[in-house]
Parts: C-alpha cells; structure tokens; sequence
C-alpha cells in the first residue's frame, strides 16, 4: 500500500534543479511533497508526485531517476502530532532513513513521508495504531 | 669538506669516461645476450649478435626496452642473473596495474648507492651530517638509495620513511637534521607544518635538501629553499635503471650530473626513435653499462628532456641533463606516485563502474590534489545519501589498493563529464610543472 517516491541524480550546480522541476511540470504532473539533500558535489531530489509512470518515463531520458516504495502516515497538522508515529516505529525497532512532511489538501491534515527498510511492516503498525497511510491510488485523486 | 665522492671518475676527461663507456657497453651487452633470452632474441630480430657492439657509437643498433617489454617479460623475463645471485627486489607501479619489479645483486646495489653518495657530496653532505630520509622505505626506490648512500657518506642516517609530520619535525629538530630527502611537496609541506609551529628557518639546522620523484619548478625550489633556509638539490631516477641518483644536482643548481660511467644517455625522438644531437628537445633513454641483475638496454623512461655538455664550475664532467619537462606517455605523477590513467579506468570497470572518468590534477599548500570524477550509472543510483557516499568510499579504497595513493572520488551524474570532439578528456592538470 506504500506509496511511490521518484528520486533524481542532480548535480550542486545552478540550473540542474530548475531543468529539473521543469521537466516534472513538462509530464503534467503535481508535486505533492519535495525534499533534497545535498553534498558539495551532488544532490539527491526525492518528491512525492502525481503520474509517477509519466514522471519516471520522460525522466529517465536525461536523468538518474529511481522509484522507492516510502510510507506517507497521516496525522494532524497540530503541535504533537508526529510523536506517536515516530514513538511507535521506534518501539518497533524500524530505522527511519529519513523523513519529510507535506501538508494534504484536506484541513488541519498533513503527512509525513517515511524512508524505511521495510514499507510493509512499518504499514502494518501505524494501522494497528490506527494511524492512516496513503497509497499510490488516493494520491493522483 | 670534500666536494666529491669519487673525484676521479666524476671530474675524468670527455676521453676517460668514452674508454670506460667502451670497455663495459661491450661486457653488458655479451652479459645480457648470454643470460637475457629476452633481449637476445631482440637483438636477433635485428639481426645482431654481441660482435656488433664494439663500443658506444654501436649502441643506436641496439632495440630499444619499453615498459610493455617490463609488462611482458614480468616478473623474471628480463633477469640477468640467477635468482641465488640477487639480493633484493625494489617495485614501482606499471601501466595496467602490473608492477615493474627490477632486481639487484649486491653488486648493483653497490653501484646504485656510490651514485646516491655522490649526490648527497654533491649537496655539500660529510660525515658530520644528520641526514633525514624523510622518502618512503619499502618497494619504492626514493627511501632504500638515500638510505645506503647517506651510509656509504657516513652521515647520521635518519630512517624516517614518508610522513608522520610530527615525528619528522621532532627528530628534526631534536636531533639537529642538516640534510632532508624526501619528495620537493613534502619538504614544502613540512616547510609550512615548521611555520605553523612558530619556527623561522634559522631556528633549525637544516643547510640542504636532496628532493626528487616527482616533478617540481623553479619557483617551487625557491619557495622551499626560503621556508627551510636550505639549499635544494634536485636528484633523477627510475627503479628500471636502479632508482634515485641515476642523475643529480651539484652546488650549480643546474641541471643534473648523469653518473656516464653507470649509465649511458640518449636523447631521442619519441616519434621516429632517432638519436637526436646534444641540446635537443626528445625523450631520455638510457643504457644500463654495468648492472647484473637488472641490465636494461636502451630503456625509454617516456621523459622528455635536453642534454648538456657544457663545462661545469662544479669540476664535474659527467653531462647534465634538465630537469623532465613532460612525458612522452599518459603517465601521471602524483604525490611521487606513477599513475597511468589505464589504471584507474581498470579499477572502475572491476568496481561495476562505466569507464567514463575524469582526473583532476591540482595544487594546494604544494601538494598534489587527487580529484577522480566517475560517471553513476543507473543501476548503481539509490535515493540513500548513505549509499551513495559508501560506494565513493569503496572505490577510493579500490583506487587506493591499485596506485598506492588515495584520490578524492567523485560520482557525478551520467554525462555530466565533458567531452570534446565526443572523446572525453581524461586528465585536467592544473599543476604548473614545468617553467
């Protein structure tokens, strides 16, 4: 149920990102949630978005790209909201790689994006938790 | 203070040393034709026998040795004696990773270190002096010939091998060191390590340094002759044809003094293989005259530089060659290192990498930077910072196992690396080496 996550190879100079970001806008799609780390040399650009396939095909041409299956829990936008997820993978045991939040388009909702070893446990105890995760279907809605 | 290790031979007439070159280029080269079936069957090819070479003006018949010859005949094609005979081997790095290992017999080690004692006479060096040999020890030349000729000297012998700054100034300064060997960016790195240490020049007693093995300026020696309050002799050598002290400097800070009673020195041209005349511009070759072991004929060494004859104030005969003004291959020198860019390219295709890659070759505070540029491909890309790094590191390690020098490696994105003319330039150095 986890959902998709493109990454792209830019390199740390000016005019990769926005050749970039232009080229996402060029597949008709949406970025829904945007985060980049970066090295003196390079950066890695991962995004949420909408038409995945679309994105991944057109990019592929000029880009690193690869797809990574990340879990989005739900959670409301209010101070204190983030603990119990986080609280509860770590009682787990499961690795946070890193992390990244989007506001969704309902109100008081956000989303935090989760980079884990393993998608589908890590599903399986925020359900149990109650908490929701989004999947690939919800997000092009 | 005597200005010569060995007066005779070094200061003998133009006539003396053409008798001596006569005498032995004909015992060498029966040695090699009897005992090196590789050469000899070279030297068949051209249709000669030992006959042939009656002295010197014989030696352009000879077929010249390349380092594909080393790669070829590894590690025992080219031996001139029975192994029972050698008493060491020394190694630098060749081209497509294979080792060059040359051998002596106590007799060549004998010969290589009475040139090294000559040139550390030459640098002003008696038996009163504290010599550091701040060169690396081990299968790399520059320590184990400074070593035995600063004995041979009966200079205090300092075996420091190659870095550990720290200790290196402390025993310099404890122990009062006169004479630093070592490579022209190290002893100027070691200038700077005094500096910061709040030392001026005058507080040590430092009056000369032997540095070679890599290629340095003018500039540069002036540099490290003002930060050390030295003196600064440049020393030439390749371990094909023994290692340093195959050439050096004298007090005439003028090119450098080729031991012509070991060895006997050509200028060609790299293109066509013709002798070229005194005070041309071509590549160096050389004719081992008296080695056992390791009796290299013809040997191109791939440097480029000019001969001269011209008389010397020094007293020394012996004719000077410049310091190499370029290569006649793709062969880097880095930190002292041999680096062939075939090597690098062999690493990363071991390592699953595509063989697009860059070297950046630059200099910072007087030392090499090493910069290696390599193209990601697909397969190899994951959205993890984490990952990404520890592949850079894996293949610095790699890097590091194949040249025995760490460069910085970088992963770029897939043609990110320029390319002119659609061939990729392989090697970008901003080093200014040469006046």
């Amino acid at each position: 149920m986890a959902i998709t996550q493109v990454s792209l190879f830019l390199m740390n100079q000016p005019g990769q990102l926005v050749d970039a970001i232009g080229a996402i806008s060029y597949a008709g799609s949406n970025i829904r949630a945007l985060s980049i780390s970066e090295t003196n040399d390079f950066g890695i650009l991962r995004a949420i978005v909408t038409n995945t396939d679309r994105v991944c095909d057109q990019l592929k041409e000029k880009y690193l790209v690869t797809r990574t299956q990340v879990v989005a829990a739900k959670m409301d936008d209010k101070s204190g909201a983030l603990y119990p997820i986080l609280a509860a993978l770590n009682g787990a045991n499961i690795n946070i790689e890193y992390l990244y939040a989007f506001t969704g388009s309902g109100p008081d909702e956000a989303y935090v994006v989760l980079r884990v070893n393993d998608p589908e446990m890590t599903e399986q105890i925020l359900h149990a938790r109650g908490i929701d995760t989004l999947s690939d279907e919800n997000l092009n809605l | 203070m005597s200005r010569y290790y060995q007066q005779e031979i070094e200061t003998a007439s133009r006539e003396k040393i053409l008798e001596i070159q006569n005498e032995k280029i004909v015992r060498q080269v029966r040695h090699v034709w009897d005992n090196v079936p590789y050469y000899r069957h070279l030297m068949e090819e051209k249709g000669l026998t030992p006959a042939d070479i009656r002295g010197v003006e014989d030696i352009h018949k000879l077929p010249f040795l390349s380092k594909a010859d080393l790669r070829d005949a590894y590690p025992y094609g080219l031996l001139g004696t029975d192994l029972k005979n050698c008493v060491r081997i020394q190694s630098t790095s060749g081209t497509t990773g294979k080792r060059v290992v040359a051998f002596y017999t106590q007799h060549d080690v004998d010969l290589w270190e009475e040139c090294t004692a000559r040139a550390i006479v030459a640098a002003g060096g008696t038996e009163e002096d504290v010599l550091q040999v701040a060169y690396g020890y081990g299968l790399f030349t520059g320590g184990a010939g400074l070593h035995g000729g600063s004995h041979r000297v009966g200079c205090l012998t300092l075996p420091m091998s190659s870095g550990n700054t720290e200790r290196q100034i402390q025993f310099m300064m404890d122990l009062g060191t006169t004479i630093l060997c070592c490579t022209p960016s190290y002893a100027a790195y070691l200038g700077e390590s005094l500096a910061e240490r709040g030392y001026s020049p005058e507080d040590n007693r430092l009056r000369a340094g032997i540095f070679g093995a890599e290629p340095w300026t003018e500039e540069m020696r002036r540099d490290i002759e003002a930060k050390l309050g030295i003196k600064a002799y440049d020393i030439y050598g390749l371990t094909e044809i023994s290692g340093p002290g195959v050439a050096f400097e004298c007090e005439e800070q003028h090119g450098m003094h080729i031991n012509e009673d070991h060895f006997y020195v050509e200028i060609i041209n790299p293109e066509t293989g013709e002798v070229l005349p005194e005070g041309e511009k071509g590549e160096l070759v050389f004719t081992c005259l008296d080695k056992e072991a390791f009796p290299l004929l013809r040997y191109r060494t791939r440097d480029i530089c000019v001969l001269s004859r011209k008389k010397c104030s020094c007293g020394r005969t012996h004719v000077r060659m410049t310091k190499p003004m370029g290569r006649s291959d793709d062969m880097l020198i880095i930190r002292g290192v041999n680096v062939f860019p075939s090597q690098i390219e062999t690493v990363l295709l071991n390592e699953g990498y595509t063989p697009n890659y860059q070297i950046v070759l630059d200099r910072e505070r007087n030392t090499d930077t090493f910069d290696v540029y390599v193209e990601v491909s697909a397969n190899q890309f994951s959205d993890l910072m984490s990952q990404i790094q520890k592949m850079e590191k894996n293949l610095e390690g790699a890097l590091r196992t194949m040249l025995g020098i760490s460069p910085k490696v970088h992963l770029v994105a897939p043609k990110s690396i320029t390319r002119s003319e659609g061939k990729a330039v392989r090697v970008i150095d901003k080093r200014k080496l040469h006046d």
